[in-house]
């Protein structure tokens, strides 16, 4: 009976809980930083739009080049591919050499053409080739056999189809790993680690409030970028969403236990901050969010394949892009979960409470 | 509430932390008894906070033996945070969280304890309620650190330099919060390098140096001990004759005549007949008195007097 007495003088609401209490304080802090919400909310859509309308806008392949005669400006006209330009030799030269055209057709001895162009430059060799057959053809060539074109320009193929997933990876990383890594560090600076473990707070409900709260920001921040993708510019959402939001916790997950890793130990923001951009930085380059991973050197392929970015770009592509399920992305979901185990492990071994 | 504890609220004996090159605790004991409130007086360095930190469980000791409340941190760690209330020396609390927000933080910790609003009244902060804690002045903030250190209904208290860097009137409404919890009979460890803070707050100090307790007792067993209970400072007009100190020191009562910055410092025990017989010598020689002080002994003298510094070097 006099158990009971004492449990009922505690009066417990739910509301009281100190993970609930721990939890509504990650969130606080959050909502009340106005370049956190910018950084998270805004800037991927930011860079979405701007990316997806400069390379939408550009019709698929009419490639400028010049001629500095008007017979050769004529016959290059009649390919539609082409954008020509007749100039001057002095200003064709430049225009060359500034980019503004990927060819010049210039008259060479004998009444042969002569083509300059940069042959690194795919754009170079496909104006090669389309200015060639143009300028062959104006002068009789007949081809032997008849073509024509069916164009596909369907969803899913297009280089936003191909953002977005990288966007969204790149968002759960720089989310993840700035939002555990500064307030810890912050918290740890201020004496605040210190005065919350003179307390009776179970240290590992510390530790679970970020967790939580960045599993409820998660959702909101998936939903502004791939909600963004699928509404303003179509891009597919062809695997089922609790497959996608699956990726997206297991992703987050591992970002958050490396962000904890960080900054296990860290004493001030600024070392804070360079460890992580020294972290991420590599990951923003290889791991595939702007280009595809696969043009790095097969050498470097293993290590690549091995970051936390490129599995869940990956995975995250295969899912939207392609409707992979979670059972065909073993390997990616593979490779976060060793991510999520190994640095939480030692973050929890290495954590300065102090 | 718990029942009376026998013996001492906290007993600390032979403890010793040393950090790399520096000892910052050397054999260090002191005992503190239910419902007083302890001073460690000393100054900066002197191993006070990390006495401290050792007594609440917040750094491990190299060597020696820490009892509090009849328990020890490891056997006892849960039950003992949950009956102790801590305030750190430099905590910063989130400043974007409001007052009530972080009070209902701290208290979600504790198993019993007053409601959060209570606690709020009880350090006077009840407008700033919904302030954010970034908004607060330094005596606000410290406000709110004793309150967070009070949410648990604490046996035990530790405030750790609790006034530093206040100003007067902040630090005398912080002295009256801590009297007020003092009266409930509850137990408090406090460190400052203020002596007239231990002199008003505490009943018995301990004064702590380079690591060591070298005296401890009531602030006036202390005084007492150094066998000076008043000093006389005065300076003499600069024009016309010197002042002929040799006689001074033939006078009742006079134990000690100094000069210090071109002031003559006198250490009497009978104020009432010193200070005449001084007047009468200044009179007869006809040297113009231009400033006379005087003051009761304190712990700063105590401070001087067993270690030859001042406790404060500024």
């Amino acid at each position: 009976m006099s158990d009971l007495a004492v449990t009922a003088v505690r009066r417990e609401a739910p509301m009281d809980h100190p993970l609930v209490q721990l939890t509504l304080v990650r969130f606080r802090e959050f909502l009340r930083e106005p370049e956190a919400l910018f950084w998270v909310f805004v800037f991927p859509i930011l860079l979405a739009a701007g990316l997806g309308i400069a390379f939408r806008n550009r019709p698929a392949d009419v490639l400028p080049v010049a001629a500095v005669t008007r017979s050769l400006a004529e016959a290059l006209g009649r390919d539609k591919l082409l954008n020509v330009r007749q100039l001057s030799a002095s200003a064709a030269e430049e225009a060359l050499r500034a980019g503004k055209i990927s060819l010049l057709a210039e008259p060479g001895p004998g009444g042969a053409v002569v083509y300059r162009y940069d042959d690194t430059n795919p754009e170079g060799r496909t104006a090669r080739m389309l200015a060639d057959a143009a300028i062959q053809r104006a002068a009789g060539r007949a081809d032997p056999v008849a073509s024509s074109d069916r164009l596909v320009r369907e969803p899913g193929s297009r280089y936003i189809d191909f953002l977005i997933p990288g966007l969204l990876g790149m968002n759960l990383m720089g989310s993840a790993i700035w939002g555990m890594g500064f307030a810890i560090v912050d918290a740890r600076r201020k004496k605040l680690i210190k005065r919350l473990v003179a307390t009776p707070m179970p240290r590992p409900y510390y530790l679970l409030s970020f967790l939580l709260s960045r599993l409820a920001l998660l959702a909101i921040e998936v939903f502004a970028v791939a909600g963004f993708g699928y509404f303003v510019f179509g891009v597919p959402l062809r695997g089922s969403l609790a497959s996608l939001a699956a990726l997206c916790v297991l992703g987050s997950l591992a970002f958050s236990a490396l962000g904890l890793l960080i900054a296990s130990r860290v004493k001030t923001i600024e070392a804070a901050s360079g460890l992580m951009n020294a972290i991420m930085m590599p990951m923003w380059i290889v791991s595939g969010v702007f280009f595809s991973a696969e043009r790095f050197p097969a050498a470097l392929q293993p290590v690549i394949q091995a970051l936390p970015l490129t599995a869940v770009i990956n995975a995250l592509r295969a899912n939207m892009l392609q409707g992979a399920g979670l059972a065909h992305l073993g390997p990616q979901m593979g490779v976060l979960g060793a991510w999520l185990v190994v640095c939480f492990a030692l973050a929890l071994k290495l954590f300065r409470w102090g | 509430m718990s029942s009376p504890l026998p013996g001492a609220a906290l007993r600390v004996s032979h403890l010793r932390k040393a950090y790399k090159d520096v000892v910052a605790v050397d054999d260090l004991g002191l005992a503190v008894r239910p419902g007083e409130c302890f001073g460690l007086l000393g100054p900066n360095g002197a191993g006070k906070t990390t006495t401290m930190e050792i007594c609440e469980g917040l750094t491990p000791a190299d060597s020696g033996d820490v009892e509090l409340l009849g328990m020890r941190w490891i056997s006892d760690a849960a039950e003992l945070r949950q009956r102790l209330g801590i305030q750190l020396q430099e905590t910063q609390l989130s400043d974007k969280l409001t007052v009530a927000e972080t009070i209902r933080l701290f208290r979600s910790f504790f198993r019993r304890g007053p409601e959060p609003a209570e606690v709020i009244a009880l350090v006077q902060l009840e407008e700033k309620r919904k302030a954010r804690v970034g908004a607060l002045s330094g005596g606000q903030k410290q406000r709110l650190a004793l309150a967070c250190a009070l949410v648990g209904d604490p046996d035990l208290l530790f405030l750790d330099e609790p006034t530093t860097g206040l100003d007067p009137q902040a630090r005398r409404q912080l002295w009256d919060l801590i009297e007020r919890f003092k009266s409930a009979g509850r137990t408090i460890l406090l460190t400052t390098h203020y002596m007239e803070e231990a002199e008003r707050l505490c009943e018995r100090v301990a004064i702590v140096d380079r690591g060591k307790t070298i005296a401890m007792g009531t602030p006036r067993e202390l005084i007492a001990s150094i066998g000076v209970e008043h000093l006389v400072e005065f300076s003499t007009g600069g024009s016309g004759r010197a002042f002929d100190a040799a006689p001074l020191t033939r006078l009742d009562g006079v134990r000690d005549v100094r000069e210090d910055n071109g002031a003559l410092r006198m250490q009497v025990t009978e104020l009432h007949r010193a200070v005449p017989a001084l007047l009468d010598e200044l009179t007869r020689q006809g040297v113009p008195l231009t400033e006379l002080r005087t003051h009761s002994a304190s712990l700063e003298d105590v401070f001087v007097a067993l270690t030859g510094r001042h406790l404060r070097d500024e």
